[in-house]
């Protein structure tokens, strides 16, 4: 939690400020019975109407300065919260923009922006009433209690007796609700999993017939929530009685011995009244604190959610790279590598050899699981090999800065995405000052220009979030030419004309072979995306099975054959 | 404290806060009796308070040196009575609050859900999951503080407040005019901050969206981000924003956060004014020191309601706009079902069909006839005649398509998206209703079959497949849910999805979770053919079901689809060609229209558009 705070930074003095105009207005707030219980037994007593109006006036200037007092800290709270969260934020997101790909699949999206969104906001709201209430009540707790004993030291006693009997309660309750809470919300996340998954699938739903039988599972559930919250929250409710119990008793128990001192002499009427005042002022901070500390306990699970992003490793750094390294060519050596997503648990790569020249057209042909694209992320350095080597231009991957390897390596995924923006905004990813001809000119060679020219506003046309808009071979062709125009030394394509007409497919590759300072690799399930390339590697389960051309592979390779013939008899 | 989510949303009005509010009461009208005694235990709590404060004039004023402490033991004795019953009626007012707020909720969430069930696919259409999902929870979260803290709260505090200005008024008019003086102050206070702060949540809450926004789409993203370099950009911009909604909260948490304190420090001024003014009325006799203790007590329980109203009533409005969505939900018009032919297990002896209890794997459509029904053998006979359909009725998406599917023919669609593919099989379970024409199934029109009935006869595994949180067998036993364990390894088996399941850690009782994530696509894909094999039903549609798999375990999962596909009605939808290729008949769809039909073979003969996918001379897109 202190390191969390820490990152209050710039609105740090707002943070010290805040308490202390708290304490200060508390303190006003517990001096203004003192001072009523003078007007009563000195100016009341003795028909001193001077002191009454001065006593009168100090009291209405210190109730106005605690409101100045009050209000400034209200203020500071907002601004040192606000602060704290926007740089949790930043931070957050920054460190997020840092991941590497493997710290990137160790949370998942939802759970990171879950992370960025509602637990900031619950941090930013627990810390507020760290600043304010957790100053206040206990400031007021002390302040009254010492106010108490100095009017009457044998009448507070009650406090003494009070406070710890209804502290401990309080506790108590809450120790014993917070696991039951608990409780309450796994249910209640379950129940709302069960209507989100209803949404999502109502089509197989509808189709299987089994509303009814989802509505009992939903009846069964949803009434599991509703006794996990009476369970729970039947002991929150206890709180106000129990605190009620508490204070009425000390009222009546003052009343009674405070009317004896009085009788006995030992005590003035404004004494007393005074005295009652402070009843509610140590009760009700009291409460706040039980409250407070509640809250706090649950803002916690937020505050861990947000330390696992902060304290995550980053597991693929620049520790050996060279500021003068410069990736000379596209050729591409891997050396008997191996690689597993989590290290040492199941291979998916294994023993891997494997040489590329220079502007060669190097195709990746194998089944689903087969290890592709897991392969090329190894080159752009997405993830590091478990063992082995990957040099590109002869160089190994570690010793170029990520920024200058990835400049040259330019990978189209197999989940393509594009932003909200214009066409031309989404394009210029590749390079912010590219000119129009040489945007130009790549849309051609990916055969996105005459589509984008079809549409009304042409290389302007707004894309929603995710390229919602345009088609999937569209979308493919599109991220083709961003990649492109990052002039890159080595191109992936990972699967990215799967939407795209085989005819449209191979102009791409012909636009491909003309370029001669490109290493171009391609993942593909179509024999006829890997037929002309100079070499096709068949992967199988991790490991290289044969590396060929069509014809070699045709003759010689048994998978190789089998995807030939069941692709050529069937399509 | 309940753990929920802070709802900082803007006030949104409810349009007919009347209709909304008897709509609550109704569903309440179950717990009369418990809101008769919420009522009571309310008011004795708050007599309690007042009462209580007011016992202090008697013990105060009989109290000087020397007098009987006999005289202040009736007050007292009273106090200990009030104030019992005001711990008890508290008690008993939460208590039963807490079962009447958590019964109500919980039969306002069971309505919805099940009125969700049968809403028309159109519906899903055109609302998107988070809109509707956020009827069950920020809505009904915000209903549900309501019900438990608003309205009580709002209740008490109302009797609060007129309690205490009445005992005021009889203690002393001239000390209560002056109260009332600062009444008009606090709520001038808190009309001005409450003005303020609506603009300033409302700012924050833009914002919020805003950023939340990016960061969604840049979380989704990031991969992309990280290939282009793209960092240094995206983290620019993102400050940004990040600065703006630091902006706006500070300034809405400003508002939020001084109105306590100066609520709070007015009602301390009216202490002093009080203990001044008090004292001078004493002086000249107009007042004993008794009322001004117990006027004291009263001026601090006096502004804490109205500081309570204030910020409550913002919120109540919140809940009622939520209630009125979630009313507006729970009545939308469910699927329509005009059908009475229903769906029975059938025995056939002598060429005579029978009704049975028992499952014989034989079932007959049970026809109403005039005095009487008929049963017709279900036998997977579909014919579409001239159906015209559009999603709106500017936009017509089948026209007069006519085809026919004999029992256990397959028949296969190929097209663009958007050509109406999938449209052809969600009229055919009744997702939507057609326009024009008509859609018989086994000579019967399907209009007239009961929607429940049509749909247990057909049996879909769709493009996107969606299995539920349980285990693999539970997923698989979603197609008939009485189905033996037995059953669902043999449909698994069929579906080729037993090896691979029996690799999972549990086998059969692997639990899924959040939409099966922790299967690949084409696994799931598998368990969803499974699901379908083992309702076992007489008209099979597979759309795009196999889509994610790759060609050579399409393959090996061939002669299982043969299997299943075996003396059933099959309707295939597919992008890859290999999958339609052995259909009796292919029907090629370009907007909205049957362009080209046959069987393979003719189909390439015929040299048109068929040919030209084949030969991979043109894109689906």
């Amino acid at each position: 939690m202190r390191k969390i705070f820490g990152y209050v930074g710039k609105y740090k003095i707002y943070a010290i400020l805040t308490p202390i105009t708290v304490a200060l207005e508390v303190l006003l707030e517990i001096l203004i019975p003192f001072f009523m219980a003078n007007i009563i037994d000195i100016g009341v007593k003795n028909g001193d109407m001077v002191y009454i109006a001065k006593t009168g006036g100090i009291m209405i200037a210190m109730a106005l300065l605690a409101l100045f007092f009050g209000a400034i800290s209200g203020k500071y709270s907002a601004v040192a919260s606000a602060g704290l969260a926007k740089n949790l934020r930043s931070a957050l997101f920054k460190k997020m923009q840092s991941f590497s790909f493997s710290n990137i699949n160790n949370f998942n999206t939802a759970s990171l922006i879950t992370r960025l969104t509602t637990d900031i906001a619950s941090t930013q709201h627990a810390f507020m009433m760290i600043i304010r209430m957790l100053v206040r009540s206990p400031v007021m707790l002390i302040g009254a209690t010492y106010m108490a004993i100095k009017i009457n030291a044998t009448l507070a006693i009650i406090f003494l007796i009070a406070i710890p009997v209804l502290g401990i309660s309080l506790m108590t309750i809450a120790i014993k609700a917070y696991p039951r809470f608990g409780v309450m919300l796994k249910k209640y996340d379950k129940m709302n999993l069960a209507i989100q998954e209803n949404l999502i699938a109502i089509r197989v739903v509808k189709s299987f017939v089994r509303g009814k039988y989802e509505e009992e599972k939903f009846e069964f559930s949803a009434d599991d929530v509703r006794k996990a919250q009476v369970r729970a929250e039947k002991l929150i409710i206890l709180n106000n009685p129990i605190m009620q119990i508490v204070m009425y008793t000390c009222m009546i128990c003052i009343s009674y011995f405070g009317a004896n001192m009085i009788i006995a002499g030992n005590m003035h009427q404004g004494q007393l009244m005074s005295f009652i005042s402070y009843v509610t002022q140590i009760l009700t901070s009291l409460m706040m604190i039980s409250m407070a500390s509640v809250m706090l306990v649950m803002s916690r699970a937020s505050i861990t959610r947000i330390n696992e992003v902060l304290d995550e490793e980053i597991d693929i750094k620049d520790d050996n790279a060279s500021e003068n390294n410069d990736v000379k060519d596209g050729s591409i050596e891997f050396e008997n590598v191996n690689f597993s997503y989590k290290k040492g648990k199941n291979l998916v790569l294994k023993d891997i050899n494997l040489k590329i020249n220079h502007g060669e057209t190097v195709a990746i042909i194998g089944g689903t699981g087969s290890a592709k694209t897991t392969l090329v992320q190894l080159i752009p350095r997405l993830y590091d090999a478990d063992c082995g080597s990957i040099k590109i231009g002869g160089i190994d991957v570690k010793d170029y800065k990520k920024e200058t390897l990835r400049k040259n390596v330019s990978m189209v995924l197999q989940k393509n995405v594009l932003f909200s923006g214009t066409i031309l905004e989404n394009l210029k990813w590749g390079d912010k000052n590219a000119t129009e001809e040489e945007i130009i000119s790549v849309c051609k060679d990916a055969q996105a220009h005459d589509f984008i020219t079809s549409f009304p506003d042409g290389y302007n046309t707004m894309l929603g979030q995710g390229g919602v808009n345009v088609s999937g071979g569209q979308k493919q062709r599109l991220c083709i030419a961003r990649a492109l125009l990052k002039k890159p030394k080595i191109l992936i394509l990972d699967d990215s004309t799967s939407a795209v007409d085989t005819e449209t497919d191979k102009k791409i590759r012909t636009a491909f072979k003309k370029n001669k300072d490109i290493t171009v690799i391609i993942i593909a399930q179509r024999i006829s995306s890997v037929i002309d390339a100079d070499k096709i590697i068949v992967l199988d389960d991790g490991k290289i099975n044969a590396v060929g051309t069509h014809e070699t592979l045709l003759s010689e390779n048994e998978i190789y054959q089998e995807i030939y013939s069941l692709q050529n008899n069937q399509v | 404290m309940p753990p929920m989510r802070r709802n900082m949303s803007p006030v949104r009005k409810p349009k007919d806060t009347k209709k909304t509010i008897l709509r609550i009461l109704k569903y309440m009208s179950k717990y009369k009796l418990h809101i008769v005694f919420v009522l009571i235990g309310i008011i004795f709590s708050s007599i309690a308070t007042i009462a209580g404060n007011y016992l202090l004039k008697p013990i105060i004023n009989n109290l000087t040196t020397n007098s009987d402490i006999k005289e202040i033991l009736k007050p007292i004795s009273m106090m200990v009575v009030f104030y019992s019953l005001g711990v008890i009626g508290n008690y008993l007012y939460a208590r039963l609050m807490l079962k009447i707020s958590t019964g109500t909720l919980l039969k306002i969430r069971t309505d919805l859900f099940k009125n969700m069930e049968k809403l028309p696919i159109k519906h899903f259409d055109t609302h998107t999951h988070g809109e509707l999902m956020s009827r069950f929870t920020s809505d009904i979260d915000t209903l549900r503080e309501m019900l438990s803290n608003g309205i009580p709260n709002l209740f008490s505090s109302s009797i609060t407040i007129v309690g205490v200005f009445f005992a005021m008024l009889f203690l002393s008019p001239i000390l209560t005019s002056l109260i009332i003086l600062m009444l008009f102050v606090m709520l001038f206070v808190i009309k001005t901050i409450g003005k303020k702060s609506a603009i300033y949540f409302k700012e924050q809450q833009k914002n919020n969206g805003i950023l939340n926004g990016y960061v969604e789409e840049m979380t989704e993203g990031i991969k992309v981000v990280k290939i282009f370099n793209r960092e240094n950009e995206v983290i620019d911009k993102f400050e940004t924003l990040n600065e703006n909604l630091c902006k706006s909260a500070t300034n809405a948490n400003i508002c939020a956060n001084i109105l306590m304190p100066i609520m709070g420090n007015l009602s301390y001024m009216n202490y002093a004014i009080t203990a001044g003014v008090g004292g001078f009325l004493v002086i000249n006799k107009m007042l004993d020191i008794g009322t001004i203790a117990s006027f004291l007590q009263y001026t601090r329980s006096f502004s804490q309601p109205i500081t309570q109203i204030s910020q409550q009533f913002n919120s109540i409005l919140n809940a009622l706009a939520g209630a009125e969505r979630i009313f507006e939900m729970i009545d939308t018009e469910k699927e329509v079902d005009e059908g009475n032919v229903t769906l029975v297990y059938a025995k056939e002896t002598n060429g005579i069909l029978e009704e049975s209890k028992t499952h014989t794997g034989t079932w007959a459509w049970k026809v109403p006839t005039q005095d009487s029904f008929k049963l017709v053998k279900l036998l997977g006979d579909v014919r579409f005649n001239n159906v015209t359909f559009g999603y709106n009725d500017d936009k017509i998406v089948l026209k007069n398509v006519s085809l026919y599917a004999k029992p256990g023919q397959k028949i296969a669609f190929v097209g663009s998206t958007g050509a109406g593919k999938t449209t052809i099989t969600n009229l055919l379970n009744r997702f939507y209703d057609i326009k024009d024409g008509e859609i018989t199934y086994d000579g019967i029109d399907i209009k007239q079959i009961k929607k429940d009935a049509l749909r247990a006869s057909l049996s879909m595994v769709l493009q996107d497949t969606h299995l539920f949180t349980g285990t693999v067998r539970d997923n698989i036993r979603y197609g008939k849910l009485d189905a033996t364990d037995e059953e669902v390894e043999n449909a698994a088996r069929l579906a080729n999805a037993h090896s691979f399941i029996m690799h999972l850690p549990d086998g059969y009782d692997t639990l899924l979770t959040a939409d099966g994530s922790n299967l690949s696509q084409g696994q799931r894909q598998l368990i969803a053919i499974a699901r379908a094999a083992v309702a076992n039903p007489p008209v099979l549609i597979l759309d795009e079901a196999t889509s994610s798999i790759d060609t050579r375990t399409e393959k090996l999962i061939e002669k299982g689809m043969n299997t299943l596909m075996k003396g059933r009605t099959v309707f295939v939808i597919a992008h890859r060609l290999s999958t339609v290729r052995n259909s009796d008949a292919i029907m090629v769809l370009e907007n909205g229209e049957i362009i080209e039909r046959g069987d393979h073979d003719e189909l390439l003969k015929q040299q048109g558009k068929y040919y030209k996918l084949y030969t991979g001379m043109f894109e689906l897109s």
